[in-house]
């Protein structure tokens, strides 16, 4: 039996994921894998929105910070246990994607960019300046997810590097298979055939504004579950997780592994999260390297990292 | 042999130079660039030139210092992944920094769960209030600012002020900790008024304030450029109320951003640091004080800061427990750190308990004025 694109691309994941710790020298490589894996969760609703249906948001941060502070508020003021938590800020931040996308996406052009720009610093200056609610730039605690303790009471006992390396490591699985899964449903059709063109999915029946509205407010929780998993992850969250920079960072990351691809945006948000890692010693000139590989990218290889390298490699070996 | 191999093709891990076994590795996350470069690179300046230092004159009994610095450009998440690096991967005994509250928060649960040391380089007194084992600090807390500046407006007999914060981290910070204190001393606030961090005109709120009748006195939590504007629209408005500054713009530069004529009369609390040469030449800290500031002046060709003068306490703190834990030991020298007694530093004599992981006192604090764009110890 031959493995669909899909199922092998999860396996290769999977794989990855799970055979990685072997090769891990120490504990702070769990550490670097989970922030990659988290990045990449964001990273992959961004390919949703902008590599399947075209569209670009500038505000994507906006969402991460309603889902980080829906895990550290929820819990003190109404009780949820931070995993319900989660999935309130989930809701949340899908609704106020549909809220801000629904007048905005009826429009033509780059409205949505302009619009989820404006709400996304919105929401960082209000985590900022609500001082009494959110605890203001200095940040606030989040509770405890709980799961480790359950584990290590279950008889697995990890460090919380560990934990959070395999917590999130499924979470971007489950991420990546949902994603891989709407690729291909009647929705992913419509949303790639409005990418193509706006008046041809039209004339085909697609109603283009319900589409779009569709893959934005996706693609907002998506960014909303990262947002609460760095929280629950540190322990504590401040406003910057919604800043203007986090939300280039995701749209760059996309952009450089491949926005239309789910294994090129991971890629992306791997290298992108790595690179300032390895790049301590030069770290004055961090951003100038970023843009010095970005306009690389852009230059040579326009589909990004990923499906440029696998159209060379097959090139050559037709 | 295999885990270097392995390091060596993973093209993203660095190597570093193989250093010799006995040293001592150190850590530091400090936020050398980002919104907090201002604060971050004269610590990191410091460090690296007081590591220099120590290790040409012999090290800790012959051992040297290695230094691991980063730069979480002011990112917390960024700073948990360095703390996690430094002491996981990089192996130290200790860690200095977290230049902002922020960062320093998200430190906090890597090395407590390790049981590392963490000295921090931020103000807020969440960081060592409640007191944790590993967790230390160095720059006074904001409420003892607050008790400096309204001390001194008691003795000048203000009862009634007025007051204007930036709502930054560190204005908003300060301004619950002067409200929370301001009763204490018999002092009422009477009008307030805040305004955003890149705000570019405060005149409005300060016309709020001329026109309540009763105020004595007006002080300004902030740091950044917000005090400088705030400044120099108190002038433009020819606003004559006694005002008080904060030991956030405790630096020449913000003299020279608000104007020396705006800034005449200013007062606030500052470091020993600031005012070295006019230190009397009986008094403890002006060798310390200016031993460091002639260093760092001739290194670095640019006036010290007491953001630096943070960093240069944080290293001594930690050097004095190295020689005096007699083992490298993280747990060693933790305790070590806590029984930290008599330690003069930039910022003030330290004395450190299992109650107090700050160790200064009011004391330390010199209420300054800006007199013809300088600095004058007000007795």
């Amino acid at each position: 039996m031959k493995l669909s694109a899909k199922h092998s691309t999860l396996l290769l994941l999977a794989l990855i994921i799970a055979l990685a710790p072997i090769f891990f020298p120490s504990a702070y490589y769990f550490r670097i894998g989970s922030v990659v894996f988290v990045n990449a969760v964001a990273v992959v609703g961004i390919v949703i929105l902008t590599g399947y249906a075209g569209q670009i948001s500038l505000g994507h941060a906006g969402f991460s910070g309603i889902g980080g502070y829906a895990c550290a508020l929820a819990p003190v003021h109404l009780g949820l246990h931070p995993a319900l938590a989660a999935v309130l800020g989930a809701v949340v931040s899908g609704v106020m994607a549909y809220l801000v996308g629904r007048p905005i996406l009826r429009l033509k052009g780059y409205y949505l960019a302009v619009a989820s720009l404006g709400f996304g610093i919105l929401v960082s200056m209000v985590l900022a300046n609500e001082t009494a609610i959110t605890g203001g730039p200095d940040g606030i605690k989040v509770a405890d997810l709980g799961l480790r303790t359950l584990l290590a009471d279950a008889g697995v006992p990890l460090t919380n590097a560990q934990f959070w390396y395999a917590f999130s490591g499924i979470c971007l699985l489950i991420g990546s298979w949902l994603a891989l899964n709407l690729h291909d449903s009647p929705t992913g059709r419509a949303l790639r055939a409005l990418h193509g063109s706006e008046i041809a999915a039209r004339t085909v029946g697609v109603d283009v504004a319900r589409a779009k509205v569709t893959a934005f407010v996706i693609s907002a929780v998506y960014a909303s579950v990262a947002g609460s998993l760095i929280a629950l992850q540190n322990r504590m969250i401040t406003p910057d997780v919604a800043g203007y920079m986090h939300s280039i960072e995701m749209v760059t990351m996309a952009v450089l592994g491949g926005a239309g691809s789910v294994l090129g945006a991971i890629l992306g948000a791997t290298i992108l999260t790595l690179l300032p890692q390895a790049l301590t010693v030069f770290q004055q000139y961090e951003q100038i390297m970023l843009g010095l590989v970005m306009m690389l990218v852009m230059i040579f290889m326009r589909e990004g990292l990923l499906p440029s390298l696998t159209a060379l490699v097959r090139g050559r070996g037709e | 042999m295999r885990k270097t191999l392995i390091k060596a093709a993973l093209a993203f891990s660095v190597a570093f130079p193989a250093a010799a076994l006995a040293d001592i590795k150190i850590g530091a996350t400090i936020s050398e660039t980002g919104p907090a470069s201002f604060l971050g690179d004269p610590e990191a300046k410091t460090l690296k030139m007081l590591v220099d230092q120590l290790n040409a004159s012999g090290g800790i009994k012959g051992e040297k210092i290695k230094l691991f610095l980063y730069d979480d450009g002011g990112d917390p998440n960024k700073a948990r992944t360095f703390a996690t690096r430094l002491i996981e991967d990089d192996g130290v005994v200790a860690i200095i920094g977290g230049t902002t509250t922020g960062t320093s928060m998200s430190v906090i649960p890597v090395a407590e769960e390790a049981k590392v040391p963490f000295i921090s380089l931020a103000g807020a007194i969440e960081i060592i209030d409640p007191v944790r084992p590993n967790t230390f600090k160095t720059p006074h807390t904001d409420k003892m600012a607050c008790e400096k500046i309204f001390d001194d407006m008691k003795k000048r007999g203000f009862t009634k002020i007025a007051m204007i914060s930036g709502t930054d981290g560190f204005g908003a910070s300060m301004r619950t900790q002067c409200l929370a204190v301001a009763p204490t001393y018999g002092i009422t606030v009477v009008a307030e008024e805040t305004y955003g961090p890149r705000d570019a005109d405060m005149t409005p709120q300060l016309t709020n304030i001329r026109g309540k009748s009763d105020v004595q006195a007006l002080l300004n939590p902030g740091f950044g450029q917000g005090p400088a504007i705030v400044t120099r629209n108190y002038a433009q408005l020819g606003i004559t109320l006694p005002f008080y500054q904060s030991h956030g713009v405790a630096s020449n530069s913000f003299i020279e951003l608000a104007g020396a004529k705006a800034a005449e009369g200013i007062r606030l609390p500052g470091t020993a640091l600031l005012v070295g040469d006019l230190l009397p030449e009986n008094d403890a800290q002006r060798p310390v004080v200016m031993a460091y500031k002639t260093a760092y002046e001739k290194a670095f060709n640019t006036p010290v800061s007491t953001f630096g003068g943070y960093a240069h306490d944080a290293f001594a703190i930690l050097v004095d427990a190295l020689k005096r834990a007699g083992s490298t030991k993280p747990a060693a020298i933790r305790d070590a750190i806590e029984k930290t007694s008599g330690l003069v530093g930039t910022t003030g004599t330290v004395t450190m308990s299992a109650k107090d992981h700050l160790g200064l006192d009011l004391g330390s604090f010199r209420m300054l004025e800006i007199r013809n764009g300088g600095w004058a110890l007000v007795k």
